[in-house]
């Protein structure tokens, strides 16, 4: 057993941590927030040329030939860091499952100008009556017509359709037990999307599949058998996030010891006064346990060992740890931390975000019970 | 980063197992809560010695297997699991024996260590008095240099394994002049010594828990000095940071934690969606907390003294047990006030004793206030207040 990262981990950790600090301050954050696409070609050009959207991909499609848990790690990094736009979608939802399941062929075709940062990928998974990730709620319908498939109905939550090149439409191919992946062309323009006003201010979208063709030769893995790789997809996911929300809870720990060293009232600095710091203790704790369990969970996604448990568990806690911290963090800003004049609503307007994303405390909390045989 | 086990490592729980599982198939002990600390059986510290298993992270020349702390952490957590009454030898072994090899003298090392890992040599604490609990520098128990010889005087309280034990570890004032940190020092105590007494205390369960310790002219020769004079106070921290390192702080009351899902599983209450959702949140803080505890292994491997990472691993976990007792409670509804013994007691009784008993768990070996005051000072830097 050991948990410190490897050296080359540190390394790719730091030089993100010194990129994403030059790149991605958090006036550049609230711009992209504010503007139409969401993200910038020229730092997703910058990005590209330090290898992070190949990073976890073979060397074979032009990739850093590196696993989930080096991901982890910069995943981490850009959550700490705020960082908008599509890399999440293009990377974890979109590129790995393609290396999932995706045949040779596909994989020859997608993977090499994905991490060229040439074309960018999302998952439309999850719809307007889905609640829990289970196969049942999937009920958008894809229907055989002559050699394609016909996907009809509307997906919501959809992250990043309006810059994206292709989305990956999880439909029913059958009324029970079947559920197909397909590699839909996002700029069809029977595919019509909304962007949603969210709190975390990122692109997630309301997409409407009218009677939109796609290819037999574009189902990603095998017809009617989708639903386990939908599964790895989710949990792949949800790991993303925790990795995400642990660089959001860090941050946000570090913003507030500090200001409680700084901020004096009664002559003293407030983190003198022992309820500051039993609060600044909790969200020490909250944060390691949330650092402990994800990263093991990266670790197991990493070596391909099965981790339902282990993902469940991170999620669970990290969904309420973070709400939890991210509570704290107000009470002992005070005020100035309910403004937008200090950084701290970006953690937590995308720690909220987050938490929701790919399952919430009690959809994993039903999945350790279930683990546990209860 | 590795989270996994080697190879070796997996053998060993596997071993740990074996040995407890024929240890209980032989009818020598029953699992219970708190075994750690309450379950007082000879024979069993004597066999689990012969298997090499007490002092395993000591050098070898004094008894010990120079093995890991992984491998010890893997040992106590099987030990809790198995809820196997350890507690003869569980001070020595995780702190006091520590304390020896750190601080002691050789002669120290020769005379104690080879003895505790043979079990047959058993300590006990003396760290609290009646008027120093978290304030533990103000301890007033004195002892004056008289030739080769101390003479201590005064009263120790809430001393763990005091009826069992051989000898004391006590925390005595040797300088009233120096500041209160300043003029502390450790003894050994022969617990047969002249002027020594000791009344058991009952805790809340009914069982003997502690005893208040009486030094009345009680001489201990100068070589059983541990470490050097007046540096007590810095001796104790670091031996409480190994008093709050382990396992048995999330799993003191496992047998519990095993038993009450299954009897939710039997009884179809897991079906029940308030009860199936609290179950399942236990599991999952307990698997949180067992890394944080592996962690702090870890912390000692590096060959560093766990401090803000155990005072956060104890706080944490001590919290867990006490839900978990509650949450015990709650499931088996007005069953769970039986006490063992009576007619109807469910669960042999456990889930009423730890309900009880839990509440010491974060008041013992640091409260859970001042394990937050270290990690918020030692760890996090924010100034004293």
């Amino acid at each position: 057993m050991k948990l410190a990262l490897t050296e080359e981990q540190e390394m790719l950790k730091n030089t993100a941590r010194d990129f994403l600090a030059d790149k991605c301050q958090k006036t550049f954050v609230k711009q992209m927030e504010e503007s139409e696409t969401g993200y910038s070609r020229e730092l997703w050009q910058e990005m590209v040329e330090l290898g992070w959207m190949g990073l976890a991909f073979p060397e074979k499609y032009g990739g850093g030939d590196m696993n989930f848990l080096d991901l982890a790690v910069l995943l981490e990094e850009m959550g700490r860091a705020c960082l908008p736009g599509p890399f999440f979608s293009t990377v974890v939802l979109g590129g790995l499952p393609i290396l999932d399941v995706g045949s040779g062929e596909q994989k020859q075709e997608y993977l090499p100008e994905l991490i060229r940062g040439e074309k960018i990928f999302t998952l439309a998974l999850t719809e307007p009556v889905y609640r829990n990730y289970d196969t049942s709620s999937v009920t958008v319908q894809a229907t055989p017509d002559d050699g394609d498939y016909i996907i009809n109905g509307t997906k919501l939550f959809v992250p990043d359709v309006h810059v994206a090149d292709y989305l990956l439409c999880v439909a029913r191919t059958r009324p029970e037990n079947g559920v197909t992946i397909f590699l839909a062309d996002a700029k069809n323009p029977r595919i019509d999307y909304t962007i949603l006003k969210t709190i975390a201010g990122d692109k997630l979208c309301e997409v409407v599949f009218d009677k939109v063709p796609v290819p037999m030769a574009n189902i990603l893995g095998q017809l009617n058998q989708g639903w386990s790789a939908v599964q790895k997809i989710v949990e792949r996911a949800a790991v993303g996030k925790c990795c995400e929300m642990v660089g959001n809870m860090q941050r946000v720990v570090e913003m507030t010891v500090d200001y409680a060293k700084e901020r004096k009232q009664f002559d003293r600095p407030i983190g003198s006064f022992q309820i500051i710091q039993h609060y600044c203790a909790d969200m020490a704790t909250d944060i390691d346990c949330a650092r402990l369990s994800t990263y093991q969970a990266a670790w197991m996604l990493g070596k391909g060992l099965p981790c339902t448990k282990e993902v469940a568990v991170a999620k669970a806690w990290i969904a309420e740890a973070s709400q939890r911290v991210s509570a704290l963090a107000h009470q002992i800003h005070g005020a100035i931390g309910a403004t937008i004049e200090h950084d701290l609503h970006f953690y937590t307007r995308r720690t909220k975000a987050a938490e929701l994303a790919f399952g919430d405390a009690n959809f994993y909390r039903e999945v350790v019970a279930k683990e546990m045989g209860l | 980063m590795d989270y996994g086990f080697t190879e070796e490592q997996n053998k060993f729980r596997q071993e740990v197992r074996n040995f407890l599982e024929e240890e209980i198939k032989k009818g020598y002990w029953e699992p219970a809560c708190d075994a750690w600390i309450q379950g007082f059986d000879p024979e069993f510290t004597k066999r689990v010695a012969q298997m090499g298993w007490i002092g395993i992270t000591w050098p070898k020349e004094y008894g010990g297997q120079g093995r890991s702390h992984i491998d010890r952490l893997i040992l106590t957590e099987e030990m809790l699991r198995y809820g196997a009454p350890a507690a003869c030898h569980w001070f020595a072994d995780r702190q006091i024996g520590g304390s020896i090899l750190s601080f002691g003298s050789e002669e120290l090392k020769k005379e104690f260590l080879p003895k505790i890992t043979k079990g047959e040599t058993y300590f006990g604490l003396g760290m609290s008095e009646p008027g120093a609990g978290s304030d533990l520098a103000s301890l007033q128990t004195r002892a004056v240099e008289d030739g080769d010889y101390y003479v201590i005087n005064g009263q120790k309280t809430w001393a763990s394994c005091a009826s069992f034990a051989h000898y004391f570890d006590v925390y005595v004032r040797t300088d009233p002049e120096a500041p209160k940190h300043r003029g502390i020092s450790e003894f050994i105590v022969d617990i047969r010594s002249p002027g020594l007494s000791r009344i058991p205390m009952t805790d809340i369960t009914g069982t003997e828990a502690w005893n208040d310790v009486f030094f009345d002219n009680v001489r201990v020769h100068k070589r059983y000095l541990v470490g050097e004079k007046n540096r007590g106070f810095y001796q104790v921290l670091h031996q409480l940071d190994y008093e709050r390192s382990g396992m048995e702080r999330l799993m003191g009351n496992y047998p519990l934690f095993e038993a009450i899902i299954q009897f939710a599983k039997e009884n179809r209450l897991s079906q029940e969606s308030v009860i199936r959702n609290k179950l399942a949140q236990l599991q999952i803080e307990f698997e949180v907390g067992r890394l944080l505890i592996y962690r702090v292994a870890l912390v000692m491997e590096e060959g560093r003294a766990p401090n803000w990472e155990s005072s956060m691993s104890k706080a944490y976990c001590t919290e867990f047990e006490k839900r978990l007792a509650g949450v015990a409670m709650e499931v088996l509804g007005p069953y769970g006030q039986l006490v063992s013994g009576s007619r109807l007691v469910p669960l042999r009784g456990m889930a009423s004793h730890s309900y009880l008993g839990s509440k010491g768990y974060s008041l013992q070996a640091g409260t859970t206030e001042i394990l937050k005051n270290v990690l918020a000072v030692r760890g996090l830097g924010l100034p004293s207040s």
